[in-house]
């Protein structure tokens, strides 16, 4: 750890203890609030009991298999509508029209139409997580640097190559940012969709917490679901500097 | 007006032009770019085009490539209209830095057109070897066009438009952006590698000198539309030489020639 981020968290655990401290001097009672020692004991007693990693599987289940799915429809649409300028253009309505529907406003129909359980959870991550994706990828395909298709058209490559070997890596390194974008959303839009209604992973835990008044539980849930969202965006930046370091590079110089 | 192509036809002997273009004009948008170009290139002939900046000497090579389709009249390849890009007509670009895939290394990048013409992946690498040896890039067929130099990767452009075992090679000023000793250099690998190839060549570029040490024959263009201003027959010995070409009698006489022509169009 640098002496940079060693400082970043000084004023964090400075907080940490004073309301640690404030909280044991007014022998604080709270249905929303415990001390951060309470917190760190519940979070250790629902690691015990494996409670919060199996709703961790569950919530982690649903948000990759929403994000797959929504990549891959965003991705197909993105490039598809950036490589056809036509089909963009009928399509643009229509896209800019559903785009800004909230995504958990479709939970009624998705719990009418395929009830509780993780296919109605993957269906409105997957909805959400499309749209980000589709926009920068589409928006990746037009700036790609049009000497490389030339080069493409005057190799004859055939349109699947073209698709696959040209255009595909040049808009990559952007389409990456999508995806890191879209699983950020994917983790909110699962944990919302167990908050609201669905019986299922970290955020039905928040639920049934605070449904047993217990506020250390509840807070321990919502440290966690910060923990992994925290991992995940980590994990995802390594990623893209070990996959992208040398094409982000090359691609703005020569 | 009797088109260069018919011209050539006519003359029994001389071999029917590989790239003709027949009464050529191209509009876009609004602007003629070309008007009635004529224009026959045999085979194995290495012809030059010069001009200044916007007389539309790029445009007609991306003509020859079927990179443009003309607005009126033919282009013709082997006698049969262009209208896509072929497998035979390899293009060298000016910018090599945009024309070659940054994520792939330079193996990866000759591996390309080896790709596009399907031939199976456990071919490609001696084939990928020769080609960089050809251009003179041995042991570098791991490095990424981002660590080649300018002359590097414009070698390895060359090597994947070699790959396609072209009839016809259109390079675009190709070696306008390099120094003159790189320049130099690389201008006669060109000739040795289409001496050894037989490949018929339009070479386009604003670089007078280098237009006529190269070519069997320069046309000047004049701007705005484009159209043909004068053709030079160069009956310089071959291999050409750096030093004893550019000192030929000949050569100075039709650098003048040139000189005169780009001079007289520029007032």
């Amino acid at each position: 750890m640098t002496a940079n981020s060693a400082k970043a968290l000084v004023l964090p655990l400075a907080v940490l203890a004073a309301f640690e401290v404030w909280a044991r001097a007014t022998h604080l009672q709270s249905d929303s609030l415990a001390p951060p020692s309470e917190i760190v004991m519940a979070l250790f007693g629902a690691f015990a009991d494996l409670s919060i990693l199996a709703a961790t599987r569950d919530t982690l289940f649903s948000t990759f298999a929403g994000l797959a799915i929504g990549t891959i429809i965003g991705l197909a649409l993105g490039i598809a509508f950036g490589i056809f300028d036509t089909l963009n253009r009928l399509m643009e309505v229509t896209v800019e029209a559903i785009r800004p529907i909230p995504s958990i406003a479709l939970l009624p129909i998705a719990l009418i139409a395929l009830g509780f359980g993780y296919r109605m959870e993957i269906v409105i991550v997957a909805f959400a997580c499309v749209w980000p994706v589709l926009i920068l990828s589409r928006a990746a395909v037009r700036s790609i640097e049009p000497r490389l298709m030339e080069v493409a058209r005057a190799l004859r490559l055939p349109p699947a190559q073209r698709v696959w070997k040209i255009i595909v890596p040049a808009a990559l390194p952007r389409i990456f940012v999508a995806f890191r974008l879209s699983a950020g959303i994917a983790l909110i839009v699962a944990v919302t969709v167990e908050i609201a209604i669905n019986p299922l992973g970290l955020g039905a835990g928040i639920m049934l917490a605070q449904q047993a008044l217990r506020p250390d539980l509840m807070l321990a849930y919502l440290v966690w679901i910060g923990a992994i969202g925290y991992a995940l965006n980590v994990l995802l930046v390594v990623a893209q500097n070990r996959l992208f370091g040398r094409a982000a590079l090359s691609g703005d110089g020569a | 007006m009797a088109s260069a192509a018919k011209r050539l036809e006519a003359v029994p002997g001389i071999p029917a032009p590989q790239i003709a273009f027949d009464g050529v004009t191209l509009v876009l948008g609004g602007k003629t770019i070309i008007e009635n170009l004529s224009l026959g290139v045999r085979p194995g002939e290495f012809l030059c085009i010069v001009g200044a900046s916007g007389c539309g000497k790029t445009t007609a090579l991306r003509l020859a490539a079927g990179l443009y389709q003309p607005t009126s009249g033919k282009v013709n390849f082997d006698g049969q209209p262009m209208r896509a890009p072929r497998r035979e007509i390899a293009i060298v670009f000016q910018d090599y830095g945009k024309a070659l895939l940054p994520w792939r290394t330079a193996a990866g990048n000759v591996s390309l057109a080896l790709e596009a013409g399907g031939m199976p992946s456990a071919e490609r690498p001696a084939r990928i070897e020769e080609l960089l040896r050809t251009v003179g890039l041995p042991g570098h067929a791991g490095k990424y066009p981002s660590e080649m130099s300018g002359g590097m990767q414009q070698r390895l452009q060359i090597a994947r438009c070699l790959a396609q075992e072209p009839k016809t090679l259109l390079m675009d000023e190709p070696f306008g952006a390099l120094d003159a000793m790189t320049r130099q250099g690389l201008q006669d690998e060109v000739l040795s590698l289409v001496a050894a190839s037989g490949a018929t060549v339009i070479f386009v570029t604003h670089d007078l000198d280098e237009a006529i040490y190269l070519g069997d024959r320069v046309i000047g263009l004049l701007p705005h539309p484009g159209r043909i201003g004068i053709e030079l027959s160069v009956n310089l010995p071959r291999p050409r030489d750096q030093l004893s070409t550019r000192e030929h009698p000949e050569f100075l006489r039709l650098r003048r020639q040139l000189f005169d022509f780009v001079k007289a169009t520029e007032q």
